[in-house]
């Protein structure tokens, strides 16, 4: 990209000093200027080690073939990326190439997000996500190191979530706790008093109980994680393309099941990947796909067939993750919490917490179902924080009574209908499509988890480190819903 | 509470912070890029076995720094946590002060002598364990010596805020914190030093990593109104005009 800027750079140079020179009268000179750089790149391109380009320059397209094709570059599918290269069992064994729509990333989930990390799940299985991904970034620059690259700086805080519970919600948390306990989290429960002695900032009228985390949990730079992974990455020999996946083309093949029944098994063997501005596309044939497209994994599974059928059976069930917007809003209040705020979760949802030295936070609120705003773009609502945001917090902290918006953005999160957890594995009928995506909120704090997960799916055929076999597809068929209870 | 150090131990502290093939790349700031590559980065943009060679060596360094921070927790039962935990601290280069003794610290070549009967169930007061390469994992050992009472991790190269954020099970008995010198160390990770309500002491003085020393200051006496800190004075990183020159209330400032 440097390369690019300078090359910029240099052009609009050339420009000028053409400009200037022109009251003197056009000079020969500059034409013979641009006709040796023409003479010296085609003279550069014949030479060994350069891509052979004589009719038209296709820097630009995916390769013609690759092993696996991953479509997302978001954190997700990029850790996917990380562990399969890491994990293959000979160097340069797997060819992967990763397709990404936008590489400004400015609509992507990964780097819209607040970056959090907690334990505080309801499920083993996202507790356990959650821990391997802490372990990874805190290892991060042994994991992602690059001989003479400066080593990452995540700028994590660990100073832990808070999560509040009224009367109703004690129960429930006390046993969450447990669970948390026994898979290895380090989370301390909290009595009103406590709380008041610890955080005298907060209002503790309808608390009943607290959970707050003590180690391996507070929040992180994402965009840092990305740039690390995808420099790792490509270090690694990942090939990276920017063009959208429009379709794919597969084989199916029909069999029976045991009992007689007839099955139609498919088999993607093509993708079809479209340049930017533009109609021209690039077949690149492909042995496995891997759907990380984030919020628009449902349409991309769409493209691959999966949920066109009679609903009701195997065919006919679509994968239910679909964009959800979520404002988050930056305040400054001179009087607000000190250095030692941890990310607080109120009984309503609200949440907030505290952002860099200067007295600014960050915080938002996961909207009802009936008021969920509209997807198509990316615009804040302002009253939102107005009517629904701002009452709870300054209920909970009373010096967020004064205190003015500086700026909000909005992100979306990969919604699962279905029960608000990830779906990962292949699909039981597109036998070569793995998905890694839907974790409606928090995907990025399990993708290293899951990115291995997805790795040993593909490699071993079953998972090692973590078993994720509540998170297949198949469990949306059979109806059983793995329902995370604590989303923030 | 600083125990008395050989030079000898300083001049190593310095060695291992700066890694073989330019990998202490932390500490150079943004501007002073080298032009020009040296002879190790050219031949590893070129040939793929040099990029190997120096990526396994990058590991062996980092395997050397978890081989000395290996868990020693499966002596606890037969030795007590408070002469597992400071052999540890010894074997790492640190110095030791059991309850109403002196200072324990390593002789010649590393070796160190440690009474084993004698000390069994004194707990151990003080640690100092300035320069040692302890790390994350290497806190599982240390973290076994409950009644802690000072802690001094000074130019300690490995820790960072991850480390900070385990400290709390020293809550009720630690006193006194050095953090003075370490690199990774930033605001973040001192923030979680709330959870030692008995710290008296603080010293955070020369952390490169802290964006803003003064401030930090600031803000971390309001979090711990019971501690005297050391470090940065307030007045730090102000543009402050010639003839007024501020009233420095700590010991020295570090520009």
């Amino acid at each position: 990209m440097l390369r690019r800027v300078l090359r910029l750079a240099s052009g609009r140079a050339l420009v000028a000093r053409a400009l200037s020179t022109r009251r003197g009268g056009s000079t020969p000179g500059e034409d013979r200027d641009g006709k040796v750089s023409e003479i010296k790149k085609k003279i550069q391109s014949i030479l060994p080690g350069e891509p052979w380009n004589p009719l038209y320059d296709t820097s630009h397209l995916p390769p013609e073939r690759s092993d696996v094709v991953i479509v997302g570059g978001g954190v997700l599918g990029l850790s996917v990326a990380y562990w399969l290269k890491k994990l293959e069992n000979r160097r340069g064994a797997i060819q992967v190439l990763v397709v990404e729509r936008d590489h400004t990333y400015s609509q992507a989930s990964t780097a819209l997000s607040i970056g959090g990390i907690r334990q505080q799940f309801s499920l083993p299985e996202n507790i356990q996500l959650s821990l391997f991904s802490a372990n990874f970034l805190r290892n991060i620059n042994e994991y992602l190191a690059v001989v003479d690259a400066p080593p990452l700086d995540l700028q994590f805080n660990p100073l832990g979530y808070l999560l509040l519970a009224s009367e109703k919600g004690a129960a429930t948390m006390e046993s969450n706790v447990k669970v948390q306990r026994q898979e290895g989290a380090k989370v301390c429960l909290m009595s009103p008093e406590q709380l008041q002695n610890k955080f005298p900032w907060i209002n503790t009228k309808g608390v009943a109980l607290a959970s707050y985390g003590m180690e391996n949990e507070g929040w992180f730079d994402p965009w840092c994680l990305l740039q690390g992974l995808r420099r790792k990455v490509q270090s690694m020999g990942v090939l990276f393309c920017q063009g959208e996946v429009t379709r794919f083309i597969s084989s199916s093949s029909h069999m029976k099941t045991t009992s007689g029944k007839e099955v139609t098994l498919k088999r993607i063997y093509e993708v079809h990947v479209k340049m930017d501005h533009s109609m021209e596309y690039q077949p690149v044939e492909c042995a496995l796909v891997i759907n990380a497209a984030g919020a628009w994994s449902g349409q991309v599974a769409e493209l691959a067939g999966i949920g066109k059928g009679p609903p009701g059976t195997l065919q006919g069930t679509r994968l239910p993750v679909e964009p959800r917007k979520r404002y988050v809003y930056l305040w400054h209040c001179p009087q607000g919490p000190g250095l030692e705020a941890p990310l607080v979760t109120d009984m309503s949802g609200a949440y907030f917490r505290r952002e860099g030295l200067g007295n600014n936070y960050l915080g938002g609120l996961s909207p009802i179902e009936e008021e969920e705003p509209n997807p198509g773009n990316l615009e804040v609502d302002y009253d939102f924080f107005q009517d629904k945001v701002w009452p709870p917090l300054a209920q909970r902290v009373p010096a967020f009574e004064t205190l003015k918006v500086r700026s909000a953005w909005a992100g979306y999160y990969d919604y699962n209908t279905f029960d608000q957890n990830g779906v990962v594995g292949p699909h039981p009928l597109v036998v070569n499509m793995y998905f890694a995506a839907g974790f409606s909120g928090h995907g990025l704090q399990q993708a290293p988890g899951v990115g291995r997960a997805v790795a040993e799916m593909v490699l071993e055929g079953h998972f090692q480190t973590i078993d994720l076999s509540p998170f297949l597809f198949s469990r949306f068929y059979l109806g059983e819903k793995i329902q995370e209870h604590i989303i923030i | 509470m600083a125990a008395p150090r050989t030079s000898l131990r300083l001049v190593a502290a310095i060695w291992s912070t700066r890694g073989i093939h330019g990998r202490g790349g932390a500490a150079t700031p943004e501007g002073s890029q080298k032009k020009g590559k040296t002879l190790l980065q050219f031949l590893s943009d070129r040939f793929y076995d040099v990029e190997f060679l120096r990526e396994y060596f990058l590991q062996r360094q980092m395997l050397k720094v978890h081989q000395k921070n290996r868990s020693f927790t499966h002596m606890v039962e037969q030795y007590g946590p408070y002469i597992v935990g400071a052999c540890f601290i010894l074997d790492q280069g640190g110095m030791v002060k059991f309850q109403n003794n002196d200072w324990i610290g390593p002789k010649e070549r590393g070796r160190f002598a440690l009474e084993f009967s004698k000390f069994q169930e004194v707990s151990v007061e003080a640690v100092d364990a300035s320069g040692c390469a302890i790390n994350y994992e290497g806190l599982d050992n240390l973290l076994l010596l409950r009644n802690l009472q000072s802690l001094s991790l000074q130019h300690c190269p490995h820790v960072d805020d991850w480390c900070l954020s385990r400290l709390y099970p020293l809550a009720s008995s630690l006193q006194e914190l050095s953090l003075a010198g370490c690199p990774h160390i930033s605001e973040r990770g001192l923030a979680c030093l709330h959870h030692l309500p008995n710290l008296r002491k603080l010293d955070i003085s020369d952390l490169p990593a802290v964006s803003n020393p003064g401030l930090t200051q600031i803000l971390m006496e309001e979090m711990l109104p019971n501690c005297e800190i050391l470090g940065a004075s307030w007045a730090q990183g102000l543009n402050v005009e010639p003839e007024e020159q501020p009233q420095d209330k700590a010991s020295p400032v570090h520009v």
